[in-house]
């Protein structure tokens, strides 16, 4: 029987390949999907280029602060894009009706994991490489001069855009079709307590604890810290990796519950409303 | 693996829904090379039941297995070796033949992909259109393509969920010519649900009848014929959907 052996393997990178080909196939196939993926994140970073250029006239403090604006959206673009990225993956087997297909296959839900992560990272790259690049030429902000800490801020941001995809794809298995909103609304929850465009320190005391139990927030303040005073803070990277250990570890767990609950109650097969 | 093992054995499946009871203390064993017709009314429980076998469903109580392997809890060490149609899901639209083929045929881990998409579009006169998109082809030329994606990994076991609906008479007596080709072929197992009474009686050497998710009988279609004094599975068929007497009544 051919290729008895790979199939056998409780993870196999072949799988997950076969699955990014299809998402590479059907990114080929269709212009606007790759177009909707610049078209917003190119909106917002002009909208809050302009807005920071006007500011940076106008305002000594902030004239001090360049670029904690576009940063910002730059960075919520890669946490917002990034979730995205993975849960459209998902959602397009939905669409397609797919997945029944999929889950009968030898393809492990982990496998199945792995590969809406990497097309996560494909999705974002494709859609934030230009942005910064036209970031870089409009306003003079250039994201990679962040370097080393921009790769700290990236891992983080990416980790929990994947955690929170990942419980959304789980709810939307469990529940249907009618859960499919909050792959596109639950990162708004996260855009006011993660503190993007202000310190953590305007937030009551009570609020504070929320934000710092969210690992964005440890990023958009480490961002604040080098743009305004010029400080690494490794601290607030280790304290985010540590927390999206914790959150990608619980939401895998989630995931592979909701799974099962899915089976119980039959919704695999029912993949409507 | 040896012969001796069934090809699928489901044993007391129940599986209750908040709705109600869709499936109701199945029981039965499908030796391997064998095929079989699961019969019944809509919401009588058919497509419950290959949901269980598959182990896309979990029983609420009962047990499952394929080739051996308790479906519940080890499907993975089997799913490889089994493969499914159904009207229910759909291959990408927006991929061709081809990709589509390519991409299930890594997923299951076939060795020489091109090669074996090449056979079954030879076997399956998909040649043609092998580089059109799935989507724009006929319901025909989709069921086709459908059920090369259920060839490609050339199963032992082969469930098919009503493989013939929505085909005209050609095209469907097309499909039960090359599902028939393959069983002999392969000595696969074939369990077929199906509301098409002729193609049971064409292709299945055992009926399952089901309604309201019991199975109310179980035999060759010749010994089912003889039972209920019938000259079709289709009259059997309404004698065990509407209850025997009623069904003598409006035959007369």
């Amino acid at each position: 029987m051919s290729g008895r052996a790979s199939v056998y393997s409780a993870f196999s990178f072949g799988r997950i390949g076969a699955m990014i080909l299809r998402y590479y196939y059907l990114m080929r196939s269709s212009w606007p999907r790759l177009l909707e993926l610049i078209y917003w994140p190119m909106v917002q970073m002009l909208m809050w280029g302009f807005l920071q250029s006007y500011v940076d006239q106008n305002a000594s403090f902030f004239a001090k602060a360049g670029g904690t604006f576009i940063g910002a959206v730059l960075l919520w673009d890669i946490l917002f894009r990034g979730q995205l990225g993975f849960s459209v993956s998902f959602l397009e087997e939905m669409w397609a009706r797919n997945m029944g297909n999929l889950m009968m296959s030898p393809l492990r839900p982990l496998e199945f994991v792995v590969a809406l992560m990497v097309m996560s990272l494909v999705r974002l790259a494709i859609g934030m490489v230009p942005v910064t690049l036209v970031a870089l030429w409009l306003f003079n902000f250039n994201l990679y001069g962040l370097g080393f800490a921009l790769a700290a801020f990236f891992a983080n941001l990416i980790f929990t855009s994947w955690a929170v995809g990942i419980l959304v794809s789980g709810l939307i298995l469990r529940n249907g079709m009618g859960a499919e909103g909050l792959a596109w609304t639950i990162m708004f929850l996260l855009l006011p307590l993660t503190c993007v465009y202000y310190p953590v320190s305007i937030f009551p005391g009570w609020l504070q604890a929320v934000a710092w139990a969210l690992p964005p927030t440890y990023v958009f303040e480490g961002m604040r810290a080098l743009l305004i005073e010029h400080v690494f803070r490794a601290d607030l990277m280790l304290m985010a990796l540590a927390l999206n250990l914790f959150y990608f570890g619980i939401s895998v767990i989630v995931f592979l519950k909701l799974l099962d609950a899915a089976r119980r109650h039959g919704s695999l097969i029912q993949t409507g409303e | 693996m040896t012969n001796d093992v069934a090809a699928i054995a489901a044993d007391r499946l129940v599986k209750i829904y908040k709705g109600g009871i869709a499936v109701n203390g199945v029981s039965f064993s499908l030796p391997q090379g064998s095929i079989t017709g699961l019969l019944g009314g809509n919401g009588a429980g058919k497509t419950t039941t290959i949901a269980m076998i598959m182990g896309l469903v979990m029983p609420t109580s009962g047990q499952v297995s394929v080739l051996g392997v308790d479906m519940a809890r080890q499907r993975h060490r089997v799913l490889h070796r089994m493969n499914f149609e159904s009207p229910y899901v759909d291959m990408p639209m927006r991929l061709t033949v081809r990709q589509n083929l390519r991409v299930f045929g890594k997923l299951y881990g076939v060795d020489d992909v091109e090669e074996r998409i090449r056979e079954l579009a030879e076997q399956l006169d998909l040649v043609e259109f092998l580089d059109r998109p799935t989507g724009k082809l006929s319901a025909g030329q989709k069921t086709r393509v459908s059920l090369a994606k259920s060839l490609l990994n050339k199963p032992e076991i082969l469930l098919l969920d009503e493989p013939t609906a929505s085909l005209d008479p050609d095209t469907a007596d097309w499909v039960r010519g090359r599902l028939e080709t393959y069983r002999r072929q392969r000595h696969a197992t074939i369990l077929l649900a199906s509301h098409n009474m002729a193609e049971v009686e064409r292709l299945c050497e055992r009926v399952i009848m089901m309604k309201r998710g019991k199975i109310e009988d179980d035999d060759t279609p010749q010994r089912l014929l003889e039972r209920y004094g019938r000259e079709t599975l289709e009259e059997v068929f309404l004698d065990i959907a509407r209850g025997r007497g009623e069904a003598r009544e409006a035959a007369q």
